[in-house]
């Protein structure tokens, strides 16, 4: 079958099963947007390129399958850059296609033209520039094979646009075509056998142990296994920023979250263990705090599908490269007629710090702005079940972390690795599409609102009803926050203004139904009038009090020995940082 | 007392595709990586090339630098020789400045090395040595007062030492006959 690059291109798109694009067309692509007509993909019209790929990174966490999204060259392609570089650091997969100029103007500065692959290559799994139109096909198959296999991670094509015209013929690579056109990508999915016994005998033995979960699980679809790793052992599990909702909040044996903001629990509970099961994460410095000091006295099972995170960071004991459903799966087997030891001591212990140290603000007083943290729980308790929270980054980041009640997986989208502000809008508008049978609500900062907000006109023009709650403290809060306690109280560059610009003006004009909330007695009723909207976007402006801050805390370059709890929770259990 | 060495030569085998150097390279520079000397070179199959890599591993481990590049999807085989294990070469040339008063000086001292003379004009030689890369650091040390005016080394290329027993079956062999 004759076609041009172009319709090779979408249709190889429908071949990988691809329902929905975000983008936005221009020069070097025009080619492509044309066969898009023709095509049952749904394609996204964004107000930004950051916002496609956002919107395909929040659509990927969701669904599990590959966001796509496709721009032009040049600023288009630099455009996408943040995304890029936010899915490689929280492993997302995610197809960016991006325009070129045509193949005899590469290299000569043409207009729009940007040396995209060489300035993405450091942020993707992978990236190829297409300089033969029959490779179109292949091309896709292999962007969409390494994106969802072993790490999973965006993988960029750069297609010129006189590739795009070019007349090709058809045909559609067969798995022997792909395994033989990638020889260096073998990704190793089951444990060693040796490894895994080994890890069985840790766990059995050990009298301190602590599940240390990542995004790793839900990557590989292993929260069921997880779960059943648990509950055989009875082990305790922490859940990172990445992995909230792996392992459900209700359960008795779940600690919440470790880390510079997590819990007392989590973090002490990690820093006292014996063993350490790290299952698909990467001690981030965000969890460990001072590396050198990180659970000292723990023994350590890292399984990984990236053989690189073994001993980046933490040398393993148990050194376990796979797929964590396959491992665990495996471990579980393993552990069959083995005794576990006695933790009734580590159990009870674990139960003493989450009575003595649970998560605290202090009331609020009539006359103040709102607490962010009841903003929160007000959220989370009106929230349908299903709901899909998202974040942007920030103290509003940590609080909606703390005090959501994650029970199932694939409920939580933020930007964890690169910590990328104005994530939350566009990211919730593209978990909306992958679940439209969700309430998706997207929490974000006032800071981060300014930075994407105007992929609400996405949202309205397209139909995704999506809610964003403002927590609109009028401060770049957590860089406040930070000056606050480390820079004695000197502020700088850090203030906002909480009505310039005006939020509900600002949403409505965008198409979105819109609200402020000034007193706690109205947050429940707003939010649940917001439940109730359906046809459009809501936005609400919580005005927040920007004196809060979040606590727990393990300041940066600290032990996490040095927790810095809450300053009205008794001192004993927890040391004050001089 | 064996000095434990500083320096380990990756031998990468890699797809034979434009930019794979470019991921190489780059990895090593935003993984903070110390390269010593490069070597790029096609292999004796057409679809892939094998880059020789010298790196510090004072630095950074091995292991890691290992890991990390057989990420890249265009790796497709690392082998890590390390020095003692390894046969290792470099090639050097230089123009001297050598007058005819210093010509047969020089000569002589090619000649020790066991390097060659490769070209002449009226007041220059240019000369050539292939070796290990120590050899090569003497022979550039005792040449350096005839007056260097260019001088280039080429990264190093190495090759797993051969084991020096014979393999079993060929020594039966040898005690029938």
């Amino acid at each position: 079958m004759k076609m041009t690059g172009a319709q090779a291109l979408i249709k190889s798109l429908e071949m990988e099963q691809v329902e929905v694009v975000f983008g936005l067309p221009g020069g070097c692509i025009l080619p492509a947007y044309d066969p898009i007509l023709d095509s049952p993909i749904r394609h996204i019209l964004v107000r930004h390129e950051q916002g496609a790929g956002h919107m395909a990174e929040g659509y990927a966490h969701v669904t599990g399958r590959p966001g796509v999204a496709m721009v032009t060259s040049g600023p288009a392609a630099t455009n996408l850059v943040t995304p890029l570089c936010d899915a490689y650091m929280d492993s997302v997969p995610m197809v960016a296609i991006t325009g070129q100029v045509s193949r005899p103007v590469i290299g000569t500065d043409g207009f729009q033209e940007c040396d995209t692959v060489g300035i993405t290559r450091s942020v993707t799994k992978h990236n190829e520039l297409i300089m033969d139109p029959d490779e179109i096909p292949l091309m896709v198959r292999q962007a969409f094979h390494l994106a969802t296999t072993g790490r999973p991670g965006p993988v960029l094509l750069d297609v010129p646009k006189d590739v795009l015209q070019a007349d090709i013929t058809w045909h559609w690579p067969s798995d022997e075509d792909l395994a033989a056109s990638l020889p260096g990508y073998k990704p190793t999915l089951k444990g060693h056998p040796k490894m895994i016994k080994e890890a069985a005998r840790l766990i059995s033995e050990s009298r301190r142990p602590v599940i240390y979960a990542g995004g790793g699980i839900l990557r590989s679809r292993a929260a069921g296994a997880l779960r059943e790793l648990a509950e055989r052992t009875g082990i305790p599990v922490v859940t990172t920023l990445m992995a909230r909702g792996a392992f459900p909040d209700d359960h008795p044996l779940c600690l919440g979250m470790p880390g510079m903001h997590g819990n007392y629990t989590a973090v002490t509970a990690m820093q006292k263990s014996d063993l350490l099961i790290a299952l698909g994460t990467r001690f981030d410095d965000r969890v460990t705090g001072k590396v050198t000091s990180f659970a000292p006295e723990a023994k350590v099972v890292h399984v990984d599908i990236d053989p690189a995170e073994l001993g980046k960071i933490r040398r393993p004991d148990v050194p376990i490269v796979g797929d964590c459903r396959q491992v665990i799966t495996e471990i579980v087997r393993a552990l069959e007629g083995r005794d576990q030891a006695d933790r009734e001591e580590w159990r009870s212990r674990i139960s003493g710090w989450q009575e003595r140290f649970p998560l605290y603000y202090d009331p609020h007083v009539p006359g103040d702005a709102l607490k962010p943290q009841y903003v929160m729980e007000q959220l989370r308790d009106c929230a349908p079940e299903g709901t899909i929270l998202v974040s942007g980054v920030g103290q509003h980041q940590m609080w909606a972390s703390q005090y959501w009640r994650f029970t199932e997986p694939y409920t939580w989208v933020n930007s964890g690795g690169l910590g990328t502000m104005g994530f939350s809008v566009p990211a919730a508008i593209g978990a909306k599409v992958g679940r439209p049978d969700r309430t998706v609500w997207a929490v974000d900062g006032d800071g981060c609102f300014q930075m994407t907000a105007q992929e609400l006109v996405t949202a309205a023009s397209e139909r995704i009803p999506v809610k964003v709650a403002i927590l609109n403290n009028a401060y770049l809060g957590m860089v406040r926050q930070w000056q606050e306690m480390f820079y004695e109280e000197r502020y700088s560059e850090v203030y906002l203004s909480p009505d310039l610009p005006d939020y509900v003006k600002w949403a409505e004009a965008m198409g979105c139904a819109a609200f402020r909330v000034e007193s706690p007695e109205e947050v429940q009723p707003v939010i649940e009038k917001a439940n109730s909207i359906d046809d459009r976007p809501v936005v609400i402006d919580f005005r927040t009090d920007s004196r809060e801050k979040v606590f727990p805390m393990v300041p940066a370059g600290f032990s996490n020995d040095d927790l810095v709890v809450h300053p009205s929770q008794k001192p004993g259990g927890e040391r004050v940082v001089q | 007392m064996a000095v434990s060495p500083t320096h380990q030569t990756l031998s990468v085998l890699v797809e034979n595709r434009s930019g794979v150097l470019a991921r190489v390279s780059g990895l090593f520079a935003r993984r903070g990586f110390n390269i010593i000397s490069l070597a790029v070179a096609p292999s004796d199959d057409e679809r892939f090339s094998r880059i020789n890599i010298v790196i510090d591993v004072e630095e950074t481990s091995v292991e890691q630098i290992t890991k990390q590049l057989f990420k890249l999807v265009n790796v497709v085989k690392i082998t890590e020789l390390h020095p003692s294990e390894a046969v290792e070469r470099e090639l050097l040339m230089a123009t001297l400045a050598a007058g005819s008063d210093q010509r047969s000086s020089v000569i002589e001292l090619v000649g020790v090395f066991e390097g060659r003379i490769v070209d002449v004009g009226p007041d220059a030689l240019t000369v050539m040595l292939a070796g290990e890369p120590d050899r090569l650091d003497d022979f550039e040390e005792l040449m350096r007062p005839y007056g260097i005016t260019e001088l280039q080394r080429t990264g190093r290329v190495a090759l797993p030492k051969l084991d020096r027993q014979a393999p079993p079956r060929l020594r039966l062999t040898g005690k029938a006959s």
